[in-house]
């Protein structure tokens, strides 16, 4: 007949303030939450194309063309993006140029769209399809002082065609065909003196074609044709004013055409009378006043025309280095900008054009030295206030970074190598050395009660303007989420990523910051001859136990040339300080690298890979890495799928190897093969489980109690193939004549475990595998929708296990080994459900135990990225669930899955371009991060099941002090009232 | 209605024709690029009046319109047009991506034998356009809303409806006290008088 204890009451009064102040947490967050776990940064790739705003408009703007396919708008004094537009890929941006001072107009897909864009906002004005064949080389010239009308024509010219259009509303204003047999165009300019345009084309390889067009009507006002003994390779520069240079096909001559005349005379001279150690590719490149700048790879040669006589070296740059175009200055002078690598520095040359023997400019300019060499430089002049003529300008390196200079300074630097990044993995960070104490942190009790209060004041929405302010401030300055330790939840790591230049850099996941960056030299195309490229990255080395003093590393491994035949480079950096450790040429070349789970003894990850005559090189090339793989060597298994031949193929490994004596190189034996038959099946995709996925429960309990036991096998490979009319875009094909099957198959014996067609159904498919299911996004064309399916696998044969009698009598199979050779008894389990958009890429959440619960994470066509939670695509779905499976947590079938936008993990933020999701798992299991990259860069912390094991940065610790302030206050004063009133009665 | 009628004008499903008739088929596919196919004209509008909390106006600048799942991308003109030139008959889908707008993709038939005729159904909701203009189904709020403070939140709170609770029984049982027999409120008095059980008591209780 007691009362509860009090104490246990007051333990209970706290947990229900805790439930219910982790009940407000949402999924989705709150608006003043931005940029507290997440990060948004955006880039715009190698530049490849700049044009200056002209000095009167008084912006210093600039705007670039990248080799992402991006059309921007920098800011010249921060280097900050104004505006950007994400091209598709499928519609190459080739030509950029300003109009009227207010337009951007870009020449885009081989020369037939043309668009303009308003320049101080980026807003698209207008869009004119060309109607061209589609040509490698267009052309887009802006007509200048044209008195005709108050508009700029605008001379497009690709193949055979020149369109003039006005730069105004996108009109055309002419357009002509020319009918000379093959004829492609290759310059188009405009006299300065009169309306008259020129065109010069190329036909076959000999034949020269001259016309001169009025450009009011586009009428052929002359028309020249001569041919050229000796063959053209289609390299024609403008030399002078009326003089043309050409290069012939053997790449060894020049020929001077003189064309203003009635007839075509011309010249021919040989480069090597000119310049001596011609080798490798060069490029043409006219400077204005008859100045032609010839580049190879390691030097520069400036040549001076005289007339159509001949030409003279005027000077010689024997380091790498990069030329500017030429910037008209005054009426008759231009200047151009050479910048070069002297030392440890780049030294920036101005030149003018009058006056090519003496420098305007030149100054050592000091630059990282892990950004290699300059590639393109574009120059810009600004008038100083003595009235004089200053020089900047824009600097792309060879890590594809843009770089401000001016005045002998770098102003400003963008690292746009983080646009293309090729592969990423992650790193933990040094364990902290000195215990810091809490008094430290929490340096003062006071300010952190008020800190709190404000939170609490924030919570109640009871916080003025300023006071959100300061909350917000206070958020972001608790600089703990920045620190270069390792914390116990694990959300602090390195994010280390690998570029398409071959940089090496390692990302900071609390703000985003570079920690570190290295440009490898092995995967510099400027030290070999061949285009190296980088492929993929791996954690090479993570200490543990006995090598915990040592750092860890990561190991990056690229091509040395475009084929595939190219010998491989590998290389290993040391993970916290960006240092490479180790680097080798290798001798045979890379097709497949499979990182193995077995480690050496000194905790290095052992690797194979694969080359192309299908041996396998086993790395680290140790004795004792050598002990360890022999030893296991019998229960390895690979696999490899061929899209070309339409094969997949499943290998073991063998001793012997066709180069003898090396012990590290072992051959294979081919198992089994499927062939898919080529006229009615094409592989489309292939997706197996990540290698660090951890399965936490094997079975499933379903709502009457039964028990299905998940077959989990890391072997499962998914493999979609697609009929061959379905392989095009959406609009090609027809639903009877498209199909896409999708496969599981067993990688060590090749054993398809199951097979299931989906008619009319097209690509492009996205997969991803985890535990026991798959997820496969696909376009029904009967129904005119996206669809996303779901496979889920379950063994059959431990099915009779749940008999508890037979569990204690010892007659289970639990304990019987498990093997791939077994015959599987699997049973499947599948359901479709449509989606409303594209998907561009797909993911799974991956936690540390995969205890919590998994959402997908899609890459939508609007370069977000969506939260979609497993329980939407579960097998087990109906229209009207039983009472049991409502308690189960079964959703009531629907036939789409639902868009929930407070379930973008990318909220109001876009990830341009959108290429790769990946899910690192924190040390925390309900938790996990999110790292998404395209052009931008995205990271974000995800709980897909709430953070139900730890207290987020909303808890209200001064709501729950007060609370317990207040009530052990009512205790004392019960106490005190109840006491007295005790005394009462016994004096009664 | 009669204004917003006038200004979108009639001819927003434009159709031209092939150049050289699309039905003569693999005469007019020789013609590489040149002309072959149907331009699907349309237009995307994003009514500013409808947007709630935010003063900005819809922009367009960032719009996209996508033919295919990605085979060709176009932006929409400050009016809102959008085209596509050269696309052969056949079934399309034509997507908007429009930050803090859902659209619904919009599947686009051109027919083949009868040349000039198109049709355009929103997937989504299996609607039929009479003209390709382009509406979103509905805003998107990428944040929760935070709730502003109310006494009936705070109320609705487990410790709310503790106190509540308290409060409640403060008055509802002396009424429930008058309620029973005064023989057995005597007796429960009697009782209370024999074993005095208080607060202090069972404080110190379990304390001990």
């Amino acid at each position: 007949m007691a009362a509860p204890p009090r104490r246990p009451l007051l333990v209970f009064l706290a947990g229900l303030l805790l439930v219910a102040s982790l009940a407000t947490l949402a999924e989705a967050i709150y608006e003043d939450q931005v940029g507290l776990a997440d990060w948004h940064q955006k880039y715009i790739g190698k530049v490849k194309q700049a044009v200056y705003h002209s000095q009167k408009s008084g912006r210093r703007r600039v705007v670039v063309l990248t080799e992402e396919n991006v059309l921007s708008s920098l800011d010249l004094r921060s280097g900050d993006i104004f505006w950007r537009h994400v091209i598709d890929k499928n519609d190459p941006l080739d030509q950029l140029s300003l109009s009227l001072g207010k337009y951007v107009i870009t020449l885009s897909s081989g020369g037939t769209i043309l668009r303009a864009w308003n320049l101080p906002d980026g807003q698209m004005i207008w869009e004119t399809n060309l109607q061209t064949s589609t040509a490698s080389d267009p052309q887009l010239l802006i007509m200048s002082n044209n008195k005709v009308a108050k508009d700029n024509l605008v001379l497009v010219s690709a193949g055979r065609w020149i369109y003039a259009v006005s730069s105004i509303d996108g009109a055309i204003s002419w357009e002509k065909e020319f009918s000379f047999d093959g004829l492609e165009i290759k310059q188009v300019f405009q006299s300065s003196e009169n309306d008259i345009v020129y065109a010069v084309g190329i036909s076959g390889s000999s034949k020269l074609a001259l016309y001169q067009l009025s450009a009011k009507t586009g009428e052929i006002l002359k028309d020249v044709q001569e041919s050229i003994p000796g063959e053209l390779c289609g390299e024609v520069v403008l030399g002078s004013d009326d003089v043309l240079v050409a290069l012939n096909k053997a790449r060894s001559s020049l020929f001077l055409i003189e064309f203003k005349s009635e007839r075509i005379s011309y010249n021919k001279v040989h480069l090597s009378d000119l310049v001596q150690d011609l080798s490798g590719t060069f490029k043409l490149q006219s400077l204005s006043n008859g100045i032609i700048a010839l580049q190879t790879s390691s030097a520069v040669s400036l040549l001076k025309l005289k007339g159509t006589d001949g030409l003279e070296v005027v000077q010689r740059f024997d380091q790498p280095a990069a030329l500017s175009d030429a910037l008209t200055i005054t009426e008759k002078d231009e200047a151009f900008a050479i910048v070069q690598h002297v030392g440890s520095q780049i030294e920036f040359l101005v030149k003018f054009t009058s006056d090519i023997s003496s420098e305007s400019i030149r100054e050592k300019v000091n630059i990282d030295q892990n950004r290699g060499n300059v590639e393109k430089v574009f120059l810009n002049s600004y008038i100083r206030t003595d009235k004089s003529h200053g020089f900047r300008a824009l600097v792309v390196m060879e890590d594809h970074s843009l770089l401000l200079i001016q005045q002998g300074e770098v102003v400003w630097s963008r690292e746009d190598g983080l646009a293309s990044i090729v592969d990423v993995t992650t790193s933990e960070l040094p364990v902290e050395k000195d215990g810091v104490s809490v008094a430290d942190v929490e340096h003062n009790l006071f300010e952190w009660l008020k800190g709190h209060m404000l939170k609490l004041k924030g919570t109640l929405m009871l916080a003025n303007a300023d006071e959100v302010a300061a909350i917000q401030a206070l958020r972001l300055k608790s600089s703990e989420k920045n620190k270069m330790t390792r914390d116990h939840n694990g959300f602090r790591k390195l994010l280390i990523v690998l570029t398409k230049a071959g940089k090496v850099i390692a990302l900071h996941t609390g703000d985003g910051r570079i920690v570190w960056s290295n440009l490898l030299p092995s995967l510099r195309a400027s030290r070999f001859g061949g285009i190296p490229s980088a492929l993929r990255i791996y954690q090479w080395q993570v200490p543990h136990h006995s090598v915990m003093r040592e750092n860890p590393s990561v190991l990056v491994v690229g091509k040395s040339g475009a084929e595939s035949s190219a010998p491989g480079v590998f290389s290993i950096l040391d993970s916290y300080s960006g240092e490479e450790l180790n680097s080798m040429k290798l001798d045979h070349s890379v097709v497949q690298i499979i990182p193995l789970t077995l480690k050496d003894s000194s905790e290095q990850r052992l690797h194979l890979i694969v080359d192309s005559n299908s041996n396998a090189h086993l790395y680290p090339k140790s004795p004792d890495a050598l002990d360890v793989f022999l030893h296991e060597m019998s229960n390895l298994y690979f696999y490899s799928v061929d899209i070309q031949t339409n094969v997949i193929r499943g290998y073991s490994l063998q001793k012997s190897c066709d180069i003898n004596g090396d012990e590290y190189c072992f051959g294979t034996k081919e198992l089994w093969s499927i062939i898919f038959p080529s006229d009615s099946e094409r592989i489309a995709i292939s997706e197996t489980r990540k290698m660090n996925e951890v399965v936490h429960t094997q079975a499933k309990t379903i709502g009457d109690h039964d028990v299905m036991y998940k077959y989990l096998s890391k072997n499962l490979v998914f493999v979609a193939t697609m009929s061959p009319k379905a392989a095009g875009d959406i609009g090609s094909a027809l639903p009877e004549e498209a199909s896409l099957v999708a496969y599981l198959i067993d990688a060590v014996t090749g054993r398809i475990l199951h097979r299931v067609t989906h008619h009319g159904a097209q690509g492009p498919v996205h997969a991803v595998l985890s535990e026991n299911w798959v997820v496969y996004h696909y376009f029904n064309l009967r129904a005119h929708r996206f669809e996303m399916a779901v496979i889920e696998i379950y063994d059959q044969s431990r099915a009779d296990n749940k008999d508890v009698m037979k569990l204690i009598l010892g007659k289970h199979n639990l304990s019987a080994p498990i093997t791939s050779y077994a015959r599987p008894e699997v049973v499947v389990k599948s359901q479709s459900y449509f989606f409303t958009h594209s998907v561009k890429a797909m993911a799974v959440t991956q936690t540390a135990k995969g205890i919590t619960s998994k959402q997908l994470l899609i890459g939508t066509i609007g370069d977000q990225v969506l939260a979609l939670d497993k329980r939407y695509l579960d097998p087990r779905r109906s229209a009207n669930p039983t009472q049991q499976e409502k308690e189960e947590g079964i959703i009531p079938l629907t036939d789409s899955l639902p868009i929930i936008p407070q379930s973008f993990v990318t909220h109001s933020h876009q990830v341009e371009a959108l290429r790769g999701i990946v899910s690192i798992p924190a040390k925390l299991e309900s938790t996990t991060l999110v790292f998404t990259y395209g052009v931008d860069l995205f990271y974000t912390q995800l709980a897909p099941s709430r953070t139900y094991d730890s207290l987020t940065d909303e808890f209200s610790y001064a709501l729950l002090l007060i609370t317990i302030a207040v009530l052990v206050a009512a205790i004392i004063a019960t106490w005190i009232w109840s006491e007295k009133k005790e005394l009462r009665d016994k004096w009664r | 209605m009669a204004t917003s009628f006038s200004r979108r004008g009639h001819l927003l499903l434009l159709l031209l024709a092939a150049v050289a008739s699309a039905c003569l088929g693999t005469a007019a596919a020789n013609q590489a690029g040149s002309g072959e196919g149907y331009t699907i004209a349309g237009r995307i509008k994003i009514d500013g009046a409808n947007v709630k909390g935010f003063g900005l106006p819809a922009k367009t600048s960032n719009t996209k319109v996508i033919l295919n799942g990605g085979q060709r991308v176009t932006f929409a003109r400050p009016d809102g047009y959008f085209a596509f030139h050269n696309v052969p008959a056949g079934t399309h889908l034509i997507e908007v991506s429009s930050i803090g707008y859902f659209f619904s993709p919009v599947r686009v038939d051109i027919s083949a034998r009868n040349p000039g005729y198109i049709q355009a159904a929103l997937t989504e909701t299996r609607r039929a356009l009479n003209e390709l203009v382009l509406e979103p189904l509905k805003e998107e709020q990428y944040y929760e809303v935070r709730e502003p403070f109310s006494v009936m939140s705070l109320l609705k709170s487990p410790m709310g409806l503790m106190v509540g609770f308290m409060v409640l029984m403060v008055f509802v049982m002396p009424k429930m006290m008058e309620n029973i027999d005064p023989e057995e409120m005597k007796q429960a008095q009697e009782q209370m008088r024999n074993n005095p059980v208080s607060f202090s008591s069972l404080l110190s209780r379990a304390q001990g």
